[in-house]
């Protein structure tokens, strides 16, 4: 098995089980992630050897405990990149197959709003929308949702254009099909490998962004157990206890790094393009 | 050549136009600005003062179009919170946002650029692959933690550089190095790319044929022609750098524009913040079209885009 191979795997066993542990969080919980306990705070992880057994990786700075925290932050996680992904892709997707499909004036129009796009400062705007609005986690979701568009919209146009001349295309407008038909039946399962792997790339954005948002504390509210939260609530406490940002901060690393490593796979599986 | 210049001025304009737009409609979404201006002891004629006294009374059209106006003469405003003029606010601060901005660039640049071309001379090795891991690595790097990694790491266990602020030139290190990321995986795959064609290129044979040395035809012939998109590329990457400094400026507590903006977007204080917005999104336009008129000028099959 070649390298590649190895690390597409990779990606799917460190994405798979973070889905599973998302799903089942409130049953392999140990603690409810809320309960705080004065007592108990900022316990250490399991290898020092002060760590009390009840919780694996310590507790927080309201001594709430650290494992059931980053299980509950993996939910979290998850659920925005895959909302993001769904509203950034329907809204990317659509712009680049009618601009790609139709050309002309419509393809300007599209490609004016991808410039636009690219012209905005994603971070600063994201913040200011959250500070504004209020931040919850809906606000954060549509917000990165309404912003992270440009590269479906980019790579859908650029397939479309590829496809739309293809026989197949020719004989269903022939045929007398619909353009809705043609765009939905013909032109989009055609390109959708593309988009795909565009998703998965997306999503690891989207998980850095929120955690970046949170961080600055302009994200997911408090007590929420977002790992870009948790970071920044821990980061007083850091240069005494450095394991308090560290675990939130590999448990990210990996996350992102498996969607990565299973975006590349996919994209050498399904043979999409190798510069989406 | 001349069209090609005007039309992308054209678009730009137009692009800046939409961006003013929006970051104007953004900073009203939070309701009635006069009235946490005024306070919560505040009087209904209190309110009505302040509003007056900012212009708020007036129909939000005519506030844009005045507020596009002063922008357009150098004028963007006062700060409500600082009470001084936003552009002496912005002027004050981009020394340092700049500084980290070219530190960052030219950090990603002195990374990306070697590793590219030795990962390109050896396509398809365990070399190419440990180089391109870099950048699967590098893009999965939250780089709020990795800035508070670095500063645990090297500021507070081995005290080689400061934990934060930038006194002394040693303070940009860190957050040089952390911005850089976020930049060298796009930078080393387009070198990479670029430098895999021009190796497999007529010219490349020929210069081989004549018995130049390696590295003459590598820097001298196949970099020249793969630089040109990694220079397009790298003006756009510190635009977004810029953009991006933000996260990096609250983590090493630099008071750059990106921590004003952050400050400012805490407290409400809209006209820094659509200022800030506006200021990126120009420097940003600014770099694209300097880009594309760069390309344009190298490659006259470009200018019919």
């Amino acid at each position: 098995m070649s390298l590649q191979r190895y690390s597409a795997l990779l990606g799917l066993c460190i994405v798979g089980s973070a889905v599973i542990i998302a799903i089942l969080a409130p049953y392999i919980t140990p603690q409810d992630p809320f309960l705080q306990n004065l007592d108990g705070r900022m316990l250490p992880p399991f290898w020092f050897d002060d760590s009390v057994p009840s919780h694996p990786l310590g507790t927080d700075q309201l001594g709430r405990d650290y494992l059931s925290r980053m299980i509950y932050g993996a939910r979290i996680s998850l659920l925005i990149g895959t909302l993001v992904v769904i509203c950034s892709g329907l809204i990317g997707s659509t712009l680049g197959v009618l601009g790609g499909y139709f050309g002309g004036r419509i393809d300007t129009v599209v490609m004016f709003l991808i410039t636009c796009r690219l012209a905005i400062p994603l971070i600063l705007v994201a913040l200011t929308v959250v500070a504004f609005v209020g931040s919850s986690l809906t606000v954060v979701i549509l917000t990165l949702g309404l912003l992270l568009w440009e590269r479906f919209a980019v790579v859908a146009r650029t397939t479309t254009m590829q496809v739309r001349n293809l026989d197949y295309v020719a004989a269903a407008d022939a045929a007398g099909a619909s353009i809705r038909h043609i765009l939905l039946r013909e032109i989009l399962p055609n390109i959708a490998h593309h988009l795909v792997v565009v998703a998965t790339l997306e999503m690891a954005l989207a998980i850095l962004l929120e955690a970046a948002l949170s961080f600055l504390g302009l994200g997911v509210p408090s007590p929420l157990p977002s790992w870009g939260l948790m970071i920044s609530e821990a980061k007083d406490y850091m240069y005494f206890s450095p394991w308090v940002i560290m675990i939130p901060g590999v448990a990210l690393f990996v996350l992102v790094l498996g969607i990565n490593l299973l975006g590349d796979g996919l994209r050498d599986w399904l043979g999409a393009r190798r510069d989406v | 050549m001349v069209n090609f210049i005007i039309r992308r001025l054209l678009l730009a304009g137009l692009v800046l136009i939409t961006v003013l737009t929006l970051s104007f409609t953004l900073t009203r979404l939070s309701g009635d600005v006069a009235i946490s201006m005024a306070g919560p002891g505040a009087s209904p004629e209190d309110v009505e003062t302040i509003r007056a006294a900012y212009g708020l009374n007036r129909p939000l059209p005519v506030q844009f179009l005045a507020w596009v106006a002063d922008a357009a003469s150098g004028d963007l405003g006062r700060s409500y919170l600082y009470h001084a003029p936003v552009a002496d606010l912005i002027k004050a601060r981009l020394p340092i946002t700049l500084c980290l901005g070219v530190t960052g660039l030219s950090i990603a640049l002195l990374v990306a650029l070697p590793l590219g071309i030795v990962a390109a001379m050896h396509e398809g090795s365990i070399l190419d692959r440990a180089i391109m891991l870099i950048a699967v690595i590098g893009q999965a790097m939250p780089s709020f933690w990795l800035g508070l990694t670095l500063v645990i790491l090297f500021g507070l266990r081995l005290q080689w550089l400061p934990l934060s602020g930038v006194e002394t030139w040693q303070g940009y290190i860190l957050p040089g190095v952390v911005l850089a990321f976020s930049a060298i995986p796009a930078l080393m795959r387009l070198t990479r790319s670029g430098m895999v064609d021009a190796l497999a290129s007529d010219y490349i044979r020929t210069a081989r044929a004549k018995g130049l040395s390696l590295a003459r035809i590598v820097l001298r012939h196949a970099l020249r022609n793969a630089a040109m998109p990694v220079v397009a590329i790298a003006a756009v990457q510190l635009g977004f750098m810029l953009g991006g400094s933000i996260v990096i400026e609250a983590v090493f507590s630099l008071n750059g524009v990106g921590y004003l903006a952050w400050e400012s977007i805490a407290k409400n204080d809209f006209p820094v913040v659509q200022s800030v917005v506006l200021f990126l999104a120009v420097i940003y336009i600014a770099l694209t079209v300097l880009a594309d008129i760069m390309n344009g000028l190298l490659d006259p099959r470009l200018r019919i885009a």
